[in-house]
């Protein structure tokens, strides 16, 4: 999400507008997505909390689960987005900058309310968690090590953890497979892999191969490459379970 | 008089509720005064959070001893209906009674973190008016990290790891471990269901 409208990237840089959120969201729900995560990619970098207005115009017409992330720093900022209608909450930049806030949002809301997205980079010494990774000429490392931040961000209340490979973002070359099974061996909470999907094995591959408990894709659904009835399909048919 | 009342039990998922009824043409009202909750015509008890917290705000509101005492029809959903048990082991509580038995955590293990994130569907299900229509293997969205054992009020079980209660009844009181108002056509089907109890 970027000034009211859905954008998408390559790598996290030179994002393109793919449509109105209200047209995408009830396209996907119709076309049997399991719930749907909305990144209002510039409220940290521009220091500003998710506009709740579409908030609660998504959930009046949603019938999933769905996830907002973006600028969430305080717990009135989650509640407010929470009261608007959204299932859950992701934070990314500001749980690096603050981690506290994760203890205090699973305290008032409930761990099952609490997802904590990781921007990883691969890097000589290891995987690296980065911040305000939205706008291309802010986003830098936390210095933060991925292991090490996962097991922290389950010790402090978080209830899911979406992994996103910044490396693989975008390129349609498939997960990061080998990544998602470095954060599965410490992850005891949900994962859900994303960056890289681009073909229906690609999503396969991070349930069979990594272990993962749900795959998010953004481009491959935007441009209609993978129809997501067709990919739920195909998935049942690898022995995944996953509904119709 | 509105379709159904929902008790405000400070939760912060009302809105994705209301919605819900909304799209069925329902209506619907939010409230935690007991005199209301006795007039309604249909009672929902939602609930997000933890069972200390939630059976705190029924007692403050004069609730928890009202509830129990309904004749109308009562859903509770995911912790609504966790505290229509005896006790619960989130925060060690006393809730409601309706039902005997005890709410347990979910115990993680590596093939099955915890809290249970996701569709499942009930494989089967007793007959009972809210479980009409639904067809052969219906999905629903649960997220949770506790959960009530399968006993005598279970209308359906859900797997998940170990199998543990997906709907239950006792009487008017009907309880849903998933969350209907996030669980597409087979929840609306069950909320429509509620709305001819």
């Amino acid at each position: 999400m970027r000034d009211g409208q859905v954008v998408k990237g390559v790598t996290f840089r030179d994002h393109r507008v793919v449509g109105d959120i209200m047209s995408l969201a009830t396209r996907y729900r119709e076309e049997g997505a399991d719930e749907l995560v909305f990144y209002d990619i510039t409220a940290s970098p521009q220091g500003r909390s998710v506009d709740r207005g579409w908030v609660q115009r998504v959930a009046r017409v949603l019938d999933i689960p769905f996830c907002v992330a973006g600028g969430i720093r305080t717990v009135a900022d989650a509640e407010a987005v929470l009261n608007a209608g959204a299932e859950k909450i992701s934070i990314n930049s500001p749980a690096l900058a603050d981690p506290d806030l994760i203890d205090a949002l699973s305290q008032r809301f409930g761990a099952q309310c609490v997802v904590v997205g990781i921007d990883s980079q691969r890097t000589p010494e290891g995987y690296r968690a980065y911040q305000l990774t939205g706008d291309p000429t802010r986003s830098r490392p936390s210095g933060r090590d991925v292991l090490e931040w996962v097991r922290e961000v389950q010790a402090r209340g978080a209830g899911e953890i979406v992994l996103n490979c910044m490396g693989s973002d975008g390129l349609r070359n498939g997960y990061d497979i080998e990544q998602l099974r470095a954060v599965r061996a410490v992850c005891h909470v949900p994962l859900v892999a994303s960056g890289g999907a681009g073909a229906i094995e690609h999503f396969a591959a991070a349930f069979t191969q990594a272990g993962v408990d749900a795959a998010l894709a953004a481009s491959v659904f935007h441009t209609g490459a993978i129809a997501i009835s067709e990919l739920k399909r195909a998935l049942r048919g690898c022995g995944i379970e996953i509904r119709p | 008089m509105t379709d159904a009342l929902i008790i405000d039990s400070g939760g912060a998922n009302l809105a994705s509720l209301q919605y819900a009824f909304a799209r069925l043409g329902a209506t619907t009202c939010v409230s935690a005064a007991p005199e209301a909750v006795v007039a309604a015509r249909r009672v929902v008890l939602p609930g997000v959070g933890s069972a200390a917290d939630a059976m705190r705000r029924l007692r403050a509101a004069g609730l928890a001893s009202v509830l129990p005492k309904l004749t109308q029809p009562l859903l509770g959903i995911c912790l609504g209906m966790q505290l229509l048990f005896e006790h619960s082991a989130e925060g060690e509580v006393e809730c409601l009674g309706i039902l005997p038995q005890r709410v347990q955590r979910l115990q993680p293990s590596p093939a099955r973190p915890v809290p249970h994130m996701g569709w499942n569907c009930l494989p089967t299900a007793e007959a009972d008016p809210l479980l009409e229509g639904l067809g052969a293997l219906p999905y629903f969205y649960f997220v949770h990290g506790y959960a009530a054992p399968v006993g005598p009020f279970t209308l359906a079980p859900v797997e998940y790891g170990e199998s543990f209660s997906a709907v239950v009844r006792r009487a008017n009181f009907w309880g849903v471990q998933f969350h209907p108002e996030r669980s597409a056509a087979a929840g609306a089907r069950v909320l429509t269901n509620f709305l001819r109890l």
